[in-house]
């Protein structure tokens, strides 16, 4: 690993000033990203700048008809969070299929989404639920936030301070994980709200999350899993590598879509 | 360099050290506590797994001055004093463990397992539960009734 030096601000205004006047300086949140890819030594940010000091940036809460979660809340309290098992249970069953209970002990959804890693959980979650990232400097909604493979629409001095998960009361999330990471090989998060159907995958697109509209559609007429009969996606632009085929990732969008549906209508 | 202060297994430690160092490196080779393990270093194993502020984590995969003015627990922590932990004597009696490297962090996961999900513990239970744990030699069968006899043992 390089060296590097490191800040522990204690308000979001400094940790935003911090990034601003250092270059290449780096948030540093659960680290459970971040620092295996500083021992890689693909990662080198000369400066970190560590959240965990920070007052306000952790804890859920219920808003309205959402519920807001802080970016530095660990994966395991977001997993276990009463105001999630009462209202929006498939939110809490994202982070608690996250990686194994050491990791849900430190990692946080801020972390887990400014990353977007293409097999992470929360991103299908965020754009599954149409979620608003909110930010030192705006508002973003997730529609927009996600813009490819480890890329967001995040600006090199903006900090996530919580995102707002509208309560959507037949949503479910259905993970196929890889045997040995533990990530998503493919993830499938569906949610009926209103008018608003949405259906988001993760792990396999090139290019990260994205929404599979035709099934939306489809869902829109009845949110049943029969709704989807004959429906498949193309593998065209799909991952393909030595742990899954695009074919083979496609036919799991199709097997995961039915079964988050089937779950989720039984809530 | 950068000063960190923290408890360890009830002492109070400060030391300089380069903010680099992990605190698993920390823990070996300032404090030559060299229970604590470094199985893979890269984030997968367990074998480092130390309790900070009574939570289970991978002290391979977070640096020494993030736990500063914490409650850090080692294996080492554990014992009360020639006694055995009842976890640790749990996998002696059970003979969870072979060539042992992978055991303090076992021992560390199976008493957090305790902590949030009680003293009856399921097979299935522990199984899921030592997703972040691996063990190259015992194929985790006397892990297990290790941990659940441990489990048991802690009431
Ligand atoms: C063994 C293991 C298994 C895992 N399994 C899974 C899994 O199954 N599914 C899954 O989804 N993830 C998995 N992960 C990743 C884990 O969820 C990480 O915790 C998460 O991706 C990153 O969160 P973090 O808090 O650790 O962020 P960090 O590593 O601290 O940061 C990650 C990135 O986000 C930036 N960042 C952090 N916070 C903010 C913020 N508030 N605003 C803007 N930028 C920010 C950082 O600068 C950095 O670039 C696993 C990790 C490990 C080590
Ligand atoms: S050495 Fe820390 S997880 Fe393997
Ligand atoms: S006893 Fe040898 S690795 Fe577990």
């Amino acid at each position: 690993m390089y060296a590097f030096t490191y800040h522990r601000p204690t308000t979001v205004r400094q940790a935003a000033n911090l990034l601003a006047k250092h270059e290449d300086a780096k948030l540093l949140a659960g680290g459970h990203s971040l620092i295996p890819v500083m021992k890689l030594r693909l990662a080198s940010p000369p400066v970190l700048i560590d959240l965990s000091k920070v007052e306000g940036l952790s804890g859920i809460e219920l808003k309205g008809r959402s519920i807001v979660i802080g970016a530095m809340t660990r994966h395991n309290d977001v997993a276990r969070s009463k105001e999630l098992q009462e209202h929006l249970p498939a939110l809490a069953e994202v982070p608690a299929a996250i990686g194994d209970p050491h990791v849900r002990h430190v990692g946080t959804i801020g972390g887990s989404v400014a990353n977007n890693d293409p097999n992470a959980d929360y991103p299908a979650a965020c754009l599954g639920l149409g979620a608003t990232i909110v930010t030192s400097k705006r508002k973003i909604a997730a529609d927009d936030f996600f813009t490819g493979m480890f890329s967001t629409a995040l600006e090199p001095d903006e900090i996530i301070t919580k995102i707002s998960f509208p309560i959507a009361k037949k949503a479910a999330y259905q993970k196929f994980k890889h045997p040995a990471s533990g990530f998503a090989l493919v993830g499938v998060f569906v949610s009926k709200r209103a008018s608003d159907i949405r259906v988001a995958v993760t792990g396999a697109g090139a290019n990260g999350v994205f929404r599979v509209k035709a099934f939306e559609e489809a869902l829109a007429q009845r949110f049943t899993p029969k709704s989807l009969d004959g429906l498949s996606i193309k593998p065209d632009g799909l991952n393909s590598d030595i742990h899954a085929s695009a074919e083979y990732r496609a036919h799991l969008v199709g097997v995961l879509a039915r079964r988050a549906v089937a779950d989720a209508v039984k809530r | 360099m950068t000063a960190v202060s923290m408890t360890v297994n009830g002492k109070p430690v400060t030391a300089d050290v380069d903010p680099r160092t992990l605190l698993v490196q920390f823990l070996r080779e300032h404090l030559r506590l060299t229970g604590t393990h470094v199985g893979c270093d890269t984030s997968q194993c367990g074998a480092c797994v130390v309790h900070i502020d009574g939570k289970a984590m991978k002290s391979c995969t977070m640096f020494a001055w993030q736990a500063d003015g914490a409650n850090v627990t080692t294996i080492e922590g554990l014992a009360n004093g020639a006694a055995l932990h009842p976890m640790q004597e749990a996998f002696r009696e059970h003979h969870g463990l072979q060539c042992g490297y992978c055991t303090p962090g076992m021992i560390m996961a199976a008493v957090d397992i305790v902590k949030r999900k009680g003293h009856d513990l399921d097979d299935r239970t522990i199984r899921e539960e030592l997703d972040g744990n691996l063990c190259r030699c015992t194929g985790y069968h006397n892990i297990v009734k290790a941990i659940a006899a441990g489990a048991r043992a802690m009431k």
